[in-house]
């Protein structure tokens, strides 16, 4: 299956205390031991950002890129919102900005190093690009290490490659949409990202090409003190359409990781952009990614967001509705178990006219974890007739966990019409015990509450992924009752 | 050897919060038999229910719980129902987002075990009960109880006890907020799951009504959390007529 890192092992939690602490019961928390055939020394300089940018031949305009993107970030403070204890715990000095581990891309596993194949093999993406995916590409630290694209959408002319080719292959269509839709001055981790970024993927859809089945992503770091910071480019032509998934884990350190990945969804008129997420990093990994995209006249993007891991995540998934009559979606869930904190939401700008917005929250929180929704959605006084609707709910399953919302509305022209819903429930012992008496035990009760209340964000996955969703969901209410 | 009783119940007393609500009942049922409690509210009608089904705000203090001899009081509520005992609730939950059809089919799963939850015959005798109670097939993607009107509640729960046929059905309420259409589905539903079977069934009520169509075996009186009168089915004649005044004076 595909999302068989999503899963559990028992095997990973023998009698090796030791073991059982690092890990936990997180079921994709194992390590291969490290083979990289490049890597940096802790820390960053321009000087790495040069190297990294030396290593990959790129042109020099990459290069300059990325030197003003390592100045911003270095003169930029950090963020006085969110999470700011966290943030401040980061040692931006104790961590590896780049990383090799395979010489190069491949396109037939055979061809990946083994003990990164199985790797794969164990998270379950082969067998899911054989049964249901367009095309994969999967990247091991800093690098993609293997990439297939289905033959016949090669033929219609889909381009989907890893970051490094695209800019290799396509500079001129890179040079055109890279920090368009994300400026490098956007915020401190943007700027982080387009200094140093490696991996991620770059897709273009050609004219009225609607690609009928997802294309998928999966990010792994395996290295301790590891930074990942992939990128990506998707470009849908005029009348297209394509399903982006992407899925990432990482095994269980003391010691923290961070995630910072970039990605620009540029939806020209009348396309469809997809973009879903299935984040499940292991609780030592900072998760801190800017993801935008820009829908022209009559394009529609949407976010399709759900966070179940890392140690924090700050992600506000966000649309610029630029043309009249697009429209956006984010539909997210997170959940936040002990010792973590889902800081997700989404933003919107409405700039034009006739656009229309939804956003769908669903957040869980148990065993002292921390779920927060920041939203913001905006209209301009030139928009006119404007739909927006903002619904979020909170699940909080016990006394010690937490639950915030921080909505905000910007609406600057009266024809606009905004709906916004929120609840915070918990579940009562009267819902359980119906539950029960039904033979469901305890555990299993509490897991259709969770499951039933993520819903919503389930039916809108490929079916493979929501049943791995609703498995691992089932699995995290296993001894949580008391 | 003489058959267990299907139920038997001795001298209970439970509360809740140390506020004491039952306080001595005793009551047995047979194989086949449909009894029936009536009483006024606050008399300990729901706690008795709540009781036997194994809800965990009860402290039971004294007595015994038995279903076919075996002792029902230290297990928890799913483990009662997989031991066969199944209570109609009489403010079923909602669980939003929680699909009619795969409850159902989970907890037939859960109950009478995988084989049951499979296939066309699960699908056959699904379909019977849903037509036999008046149930449209849309209802299988709604969700639980959510959004349900009170009488589709009511359905809802005696779908559930035709498909997981228990030894013991606990019915609270199960009349209450229902026109006599819908009175006489639900009697007839309970008929069709008990009668010429070895079951057996409590039936919780206010009223006599839904008693003329299910004609139990034996009505019991409740009273200030003990049972203050047992009879036939004229007694609840006799409480339609003449109230509850007339059993204190007794």
């Amino acid at each position: 299956m595909a999302m068989n890192g999503l899963r559990r092992t028992d095997g990973l939690m023998g009698d090796n205390l030791e073991a059982r602490e690092a890990v936990g019961d997180y079921k994709a928390g194992w390590h291969d031991p490290e083979n990289s055939t490049i890597r940096f020394d802790f820390g960053l300089s321009e000087e790495v950002v040069r190297e990294i940018s030396n290593l990959k031949n790129e042109p020099s305009w990459m290069t300059e890129m990325r030197v003003k993107a390592f100045n911003h970030f270095i003169e930029r403070p950090m963020p006085k919102w969110g999470n700011t204890h966290l943030l401040e715990e980061i040692d931006f000095d104790k961590i590896c900005y780049y990383l090799r581990s395979s010489e190069s891309t491949e396109r037939d596993w055979e061809d990946v190093p083994d003990d990164i194949r199985n790797t794969f093999e164990r998270l379950g993406i082969p067998e899911a690009e054989q049964k249901w995916l367009s095309g994969v590409t999967a990247q091991y630290e800093s690098e993609a290490v293997y990439h297939s694209i289905r033959e016949d959408l090669e033929e219609q002319g889909v381009i989907f490659l890893d970051m490094d080719s695209g800019l290799r292959d396509f500079p001129e269509i890179v040079k055109k949409w890279f920090c368009s839709v994300v400026p490098l001055t956007d915020n401190k981790f943007a700027a982080l990202n387009t200094a140093v970024w490696s991996g991620g993927s770059f897709i273009y859809v050609p004219k009225g090409v609607h690609v009928e089945m997802p294309v998928q992503a999966y990010f792994r770091i395996n290295a301790k003190n590891m930074g990942q910071f992939e990128r990506t480019l998707i470009i849908a032509d005029e009348g297209s359409s394509i399903h982006y998934v992407e899925g990432c884990t990482a095994p269980s350190y003391s010691t923290d990781s961070l995630h910072s990945a970039v990605v620009e969804l540029v939806a020209l008129p009348g396309s469809h952009i997809r973009y879903s997420t299935i984040q499940n990093w292991s609780s030592n990994v900072y998760n801190l990614v800017t993801k935008r995209g820009i829908a022209h006249e009559n394009a529609k993007i949407e976010w399709v967001d759900g966070n179940i891991g890392s140690k924090l995540t700050m992600k506000y998934p966000a649309v610029i509705l630029k043309g009249e009559g697009s429209h956006a979606e984010v539909i997210s869930v997170a959940y936040s178990g002990d010792g973590q904190h889902q800081d997700a939401g989404a933003k919107i700008h409405h700039l034009a006219s006739n656009t229309t917005s939804k956003i769908l929250s669903k957040s869980i929180s148990k065993s002292g974890g921390r779920g927060s929704y920041r939203g913001m959605v905006t209209v301009s006084p030139k928009a006119d007739n404007c739909k927006l609707n903002v619904v979020c709910d909170a699940l909080i399953l016990d006394e010690d966990s937490r639950s915030d919302t921080y909505p905000t509305m910007e609406v600057s022209n009266p024809t606009a019409r905004c709906e916004h819903e929120a609840s915070v429930s918990k579940v009562s012992d009267d819902q359980l015990f119906y539950l029960m008496s039904r033979g469901h035990s305890e555990e299993e009760s509490l897991a259709m509450i969770v499951n039933g209340f993520f819903e919503p964000f389930t039916r809108e996955l490929p079916m493979e992924y929501a049943v791995e969703l609703n498995q691992l969901m089932a699995l995290e209410m296993e001894g949580s009752i008391g | 050897m003489a058959t267990k009783p299907l139920l038997k119940i001795s001298g209970l007393r439970a509360g809740i919060d140390d506020t004491p609500i039952l306080k001595g009942i005793d009551l047995e049922i047979g194989q086949g038999e449909i009894h029936a409690i009536m009483g006024r509210n606050g008399s300990g009608k729901t706690t008795t229910a709540n009781v036997i089904m194994g809800h965990p705000d009860f402290e039971v203090e004294e007595g015994e719980v038995l279903l076919e001899g075996n002792s029902l009081l230290e297990l928890e509520a799913w483990e009662r129902a997989r031991e066969g005992v199944f209570l109609s609730f009489q403010y079923p939950q909602s669980v939003p987002g929680l699909q009619v059809g795969n409850f159902l089919r989970k907890s037939v799963s859960s109950i009478r075990g995988e084989d049951e939850a499979k296939g066309g015959g699960f699908r056959d005798s699904l379909k019977q009960a849903m037509e036999s109670l008046d149930i449209p097939r849309s209802f299988l993607s709604r969700y639980v109880n959510d959004g349900f009107s009170g009488g589709e509640k009511k359905r809802f729960e005696i779908l559930q006890l035709m498909l997981l046929k228990p030894k013991l059905a606990v019915l609270d309420e199960t009349d209450s907020g229902l026109d006599i259409d819908g009175i006489r589905t639900v009697a007839e539903g309970v008929n069709a799951a008990i009668r010429g079977t070895d079951s057996g069934a409590l039936i919780i009520t206010h009223y006599s009504r839904i008693l003329e169509h299910v004609m139990p075996d034996k009505i019991h009186v409740l009273m200030d959390g003990k049972i203050v009168a047992s009879g036939g089915p004229e007694l609840a004649t006799k409480l339609e007529e003449h109230g509850y005044e007339w059993l204190k004076e007794d």
